[in-house]
């Protein structure tokens, strides 16, 4: 079996080190590791966004990451985006707009957004729907979701 | 995920050793959004994986001394779609990136690494063939260079032999008059597998005048397709929409698709067309307004 390697990122602005398998993903890292549960196994092949985590401020699919390739890395979880134990406008707009069901797929649906409006601080609806569309939902359907990334944009809470 | 070790040299000599390594079976990861799962669904078996991303060569995003463009192997598609410079000059190659995936797989995924994947539906290849960029290989004696045109060889096989490393795509200048433009046909409205795709590249003259035509299909045939009857109906004629037409009617003798859960071969050939003939007049706007 390949040897552990010692990894050191920075995760949720904390440096951190752990150690993993070569064959090892990011996701697993985070969740077995890391007891960072908040990105969440969906598919495990890159198809439904449930583990988006920001890797250097891009969104990624942490299952389709390797564990070593984080070395020197900024990682971003769900976790990283509360402060304080208050919860972000973004995650307050989702809970107030009932914009998950079952909640697998929300924190990827987060990280992607919170990427998006960093970028586009005001997306149209289309920009909104395109960005994530990398995120899958099978239980609530996309318009409440987009209704709360909308929210969010506006600094108003649903 | 099967178990292996991992390597990322720094550089391309370094790379090409590690790949030619007779006591391993490796691989090679740029973005990893194909091989990663390869190799967790075990339709791919390395002992070794080589990643490819830290060596500066396959990073580099830059114009060439002659005017082209410089595409590193391992450069992200987001990172592509991003420069103003490329969006504007090699427009057919940006129209593939941004669909490429979703957002998370762009922000991952290279053209390189969707060139040496080599299927049959790749949205980047088409938009490559069409404005002629050479794929630049490095080898454990030196480099060679191809047209990428010639660099997929059937469904998921490429003219790379063990350890040789794509380095770059390399594209020539893009002339003024000169456009192009990249679409696909998928049944959702994002990150689907085409049924059918298209390139097109249109260079006029100062009189308005088709001088150059290239048009690429995808995703019906074993590898990308050049329209070649299509092109050659289109050369001296003045660019208008039954032009065009004519020359979608063409473009689809060239494909012999498979029959499949996407699409007929008789979907698919019609697709051709219509991709045809909307890629050819986004192009010719796009060269009308390239002056």
């Amino acid at each position: 079996m390949a040897k552990k390697q010692l990894i050191t990122a920075t995760i949720n602005g904390e440096q951190r080190e752990f150690a993993c398998e070569p064959r090892q993903s990011l996701l697993e890292a985070l969740r077995d590791g890391l007891q960072l549960t908040g990105a969440k196994e969906g598919c495990n092949n890159g198809n439904c966004g449930a583990c988006t985590v920001l890797l250097d401020g891009e969104p990624v699919v942490s299952c389709l990451v390797l564990a070593v390739e984080a070395e020197g890395a900024e990682i971003e979880t769900v976790e990283g985006i509360a402060a304080g134990g208050k919860l972000q406008p973004l995650q307050q707009c989702f809970l107030e707009g009932a914009a998950l069901q079952c909640g697998v797929c929300t924190p990827g649906f987060l990280m992607t957004t919170k990427a998006l409006l960093d970028r586009i601080p005001h997306p149209s609806e289309e920009e909104i729907r395109f960005q994530l569309a990398g995120n899958l939902c099978r239980c609530t359907g996309y318009d409440k979701i987009v209704r709360a990334v909308q929210a969010a944009a506006e600094g108003e809470q649903t | 995920m099967q178990d292996f070790d991992y390597a990322a040299p720094i550089s391309t000599n370094d790379a090409v050793r590690l790949l030619s390594d007779p006591s391993q079976k490796s691989v090679v990861l740029a973005g990893g959004t194909d091989i990663l799962v390869l190799l967790r669904e075990r339709r791919r078996r390395a002992t070794l994986v080589v990643d490819v991303k830290k060596i500066a060569e396959l990073n580099e995003l830059a114009m060439t001394a002659e005017g082209g463009l410089f595409l590193g192997a391992a450069v992200s598609c987001s990172r592509i779609y991003r420069e103003a410079a490329i969006a504007q000059n090699y427009s057919a190659l940006v129209d593939a990136v941004k669909i490429i995936g979703g957002w998370q797989i762009q922000s991952r995924a290279t053209v390189g690494g969707n060139l040496c994947n080599a299927s049959p539906a790749a949205d980047s290849i088409p938009p490559l063939a069409i404005y002629d960029a050479v794929a630049e290989i490095a080898t454990h004696s030196g480099r060679r260079q191809m047209p990428v045109a010639e660099f997929c060889t059937g469904v998921c096989k490429n003219v790379l032999a063990r350890g040789e490393l794509l380095v770059a795509i390399i594209f020539p200048p893009h002339p003024k008059l000169s456009g192009a433009a990249y679409q696909r046909f998928i049944p959702r409205n994002e990150m689907d597998i085409a049924v059918a795709n298209a390139a097109s590249y249109l260079e006029l003259d100062k009189a308005g005048k088709i001088q150059k035509a290239r048009i690429v299909l995808g995703a019906v045939a074993p590898t990308a397709v050049r329209a070649s009857a299509a092109e050659e109906s289109l050369v001296g004629q003045e660019p208008n929409e039954e032009l065009f037409a004519i020359a979608g009617e063409l473009a689809q003798q060239a494909a012999s698709p498979i029959d499949d859960m996407r699409g007929t071969v008789e979907y698919r050939q019609h697709l051709c067309s219509v991709l045809s003939r909307r890629t050819l007049t986004i192009a010719a706007e796009r060269a009308a307004a390239n002056k």
